[in-house]
């Protein structure tokens, strides 16, 4: 008896363990894995690779054509300041606000979702009615109002992303803590006083790990195209920062003539969700081939 | 079934109250609409105090909410602050041009992305199916207004062969609605391809093959109607994506519908328009998925007995 209780325990956490010899076994996507190294190597250390300050005006260089100077590759926009260190401090501002928002997200989500399988009954009910109405709305109207009222800034983006995505996270937590709350170690853990937060930590929460990864390695292309539509609207940060979303703005009004202007912002972002989607899917399909089918 | 309408029903009006409940509460929580609504010449106290009263600012919250959701339930949303047209009006004359462009982008999405969705799923691995999922990735990831910007350019300056600018005649909605269609089209084009291959696998296409049937018959009558269910759902999922992008694509094509109604109203702190505008796309999105979800539980019956 006590035998089987610490092969069912083993078994309970192994989630995490197994995690880093199944990815190593598997093929892994280079290309995708590449872009986004680089993507965090430049949001890192914005400074140093940058050639120019983002912010830099000279009015005198303006509307550089991309390849026309050697010190501005991409040329420059409308007030003659670089646009590819414009493009490369553009990709701190994506990677913190989508990271911290889809981290808040996942967290307040995942809590409640655990709460909500686990004991059930009327906390469920509330907690899944508010997961219904919060799936039930656009997220970009949903982000639109949030914003409306708090203003903008990158606080208030990353709590408008954050609201529109945790309900996704309180779902699939939820059913996955269903599919073994009722296994025979959970039961046992109760049965011998383990408090009910530690049940939770250290017997359920193990075995949602593995969904909530693959969730949010394909929910961030999702949060960075809503955070660039924020920015583009206008209802993102300040007008001139370097985000990608604003810098697409600023050029739609001289497409004609500065047609460079719009383009790389534009296509970093396409690359980096395409570089988050492929990644997404290989981690689904590595760590959990049913979700294949699911999704 | 009937249990099953009655509950997805008090969901939807849930949802709607809800709604209601955050809009209220966010003009309310971020400052007082009076501010928001005075003249700029008229200032006084007196005026602010004669304001207030005119908008029954001077009765508590709770009473205040009463007589905002009666007023919503009979269609009055208040007076726009820009031009004093009541919001009602304002969002009656946009609705139709936001309903024309969502019901062409979902035409186009559905019209485009199931046949190419099940051509790829027979052409397995030809060049077809290649530049077919090419096509679907890069539409699931290049953003929406961005795309917009570029067709602009491409199709409006460089070879202005279409108009990008405003409702007009039937050409004007050929960019608008493929941008709007081009994320749905893609996920209606992998849902497509993957169900098609997993029916062409199963065991009643094999056994349709066994039994001499001709390859066409298989293809068109057995595989091809059991596909089409998954995408049908997926049609409901996507319009919260057609609500999203109808706001991008209007502002970026001019498209004077709800979409920039909304940002024009969000831009200006306009309360009463940008209040008739949520609760109306919210309205339109919750009923529709409403209908969505009943006549899906009716086609297949496991939704409705799990719930």
């Amino acid at each position: 008896m006590v035998s089987t209780t610490t092969n069912a325990l083993e078994t309970g956490t192994s989630g995490i363990r197994r995690l880093p010899g199944q990815l190593l076994r598997a093929r892994l996507p280079w290309v995708p894995i590449l872009i986004l190294g680089l993507i965090l190597v430049c949001a890192a250390f914005a400074e140093l690779i940058a050639p120019h300050d983002p912010l830099a005006i000279n009015v005198l260089n303006r509307h550089m054509a991309p390849g026309e100077s050697a010190s501005h590759l991409l040329g420059t926009d409308s007030l003659g300041r670089d646009i590819l260190s414009r493009l490369i401090h553009g990709a701190r501002t994506t990677v913190i606000i989508s990271f911290v928002s889809l981290l808040a997200g996942a967290v307040v989500g995942t809590v409640l979702g655990l709460i909500s399988g686990y004991f059930g009954g009327w906390v469920d009910a509330i907690i899944m009615r508010c997961v219904d109405a919060a799936l039930g709305f656009p997220t970009v109207l949903l982000a639109m109002i949030i914003v409306v009222f708090l203003g903008t800034g990158t606080i208030n983006i990353i709590l408008a992303v954050a609201l529109t995505f945790w309900a996704r996270f309180a779902r699939m937590a939820r059913g996955d803590v269903l599919a073994v709350k009722t296994q025979d170690y959970v039961t046992l853990a109760r049965i011998t006083g383990v408090s009910t937060p530690v049940v939770i930590w250290r017997h359920i929460f193990p075995n949602v790990v593995n969904t909530l990864t693959v969730i949010s390695s394909l929910l961030v292309g999702q949060i960075i195209l809503l955070e660039a539509a924020l920015s583009f609207l206008g209802l993102g940060l300040a007008p001139g920062a370097p985000a990608w979303g604003i810098m697409v703005a600023e050029g739609r009004d001289i497409l004609i003539d500065v047609w460079w202007l719009s383009l790389f912002p534009g296509l970093a972002i396409t690359i980096v969700v395409l570089a988050f989607n492929f990644f997404g899917d290989w981690l689904r399909d590595t760590l959990d081939p049913k979700m294949r089918q699911a999704q | 079934m009937q249990k099953y309408i009655i509950t997805r029903v008090g969901q939807g009006i849930f949802t709607l109250w809800a709604l209601t409940a955050i809009v209220f509460v966010s003009v309310h929580l971020t400052g007082d609409p009076a501010i928001y609504l005075m003249p700029i010449d008229a200032s006084s106290k007196a005026d602010y105090e004669a304001l207030q009263r005119q908008l029954g600012l001077d009765k508590p919250l709770i009473v205040q909410y009463g007589i905002f959701l009666k007023n919503a339930l009979q269609g009055d949303f208040g007076t726009s602050i820009t031009d004093r047209r009541p919001a009602m009006d304002i969002l009656a004359s946009r609705l139709p041009a936001t309903l024309q462009l969502a019901a062409a982008g979902m035409g186009l999405a559905i019209l485009v992305g199931v046949p190419l969705g099940i051509l790829s799923a027979i052409k397995r691995d030809s060049i077809f199916d290649k530049v077919a999922k090419i096509f679907a990735v890069v539409g699931m990831a290049a953003p929406q207004f961005w795309v917009a910007i570029m067709f602009i350019l491409v199709f409006g300056a460089i070879f202005k062969v279409l108009p990008t600018f405003g409702r007009g005649g039937p050409d004007s909605f050929v960019l608008p609605a493929f941008v709007l269609a081009w994320s749905i089209m893609a996920g209606m084009m992998r849902l497509g391809r993957s169900s098609m291959l997993e029916i062409l696998d199963s065991e009643f296409i094999r056994f349709a093959r066994v039994k001499g049937l001709h390859e066409r018959l298989v293809l068109w009558k057995h595989a091809l109607r059991n596909s089409l269910v998954p995408m049908l759902t997926f049609g409901g999922i996507s319009l919260a994506g057609l609500l999203n992008g109808a706001i991008v694509v209007e502002v970026v094509f001019a498209w004077p519908g709800i979409g920039r109604m909304l940002l024009d109203g969000v831009q200006a702190r306009n309360f009463p328009v940008v209040q008739a505008a949520v609760l109306a796309s919210g309205f339109f999105y919750i009923a529709v998925s409403l209908v969505i979800d009943i006549l899906y539980a009716y086609v297949d019956p496991r939704i409705r007995y799990s719930e």
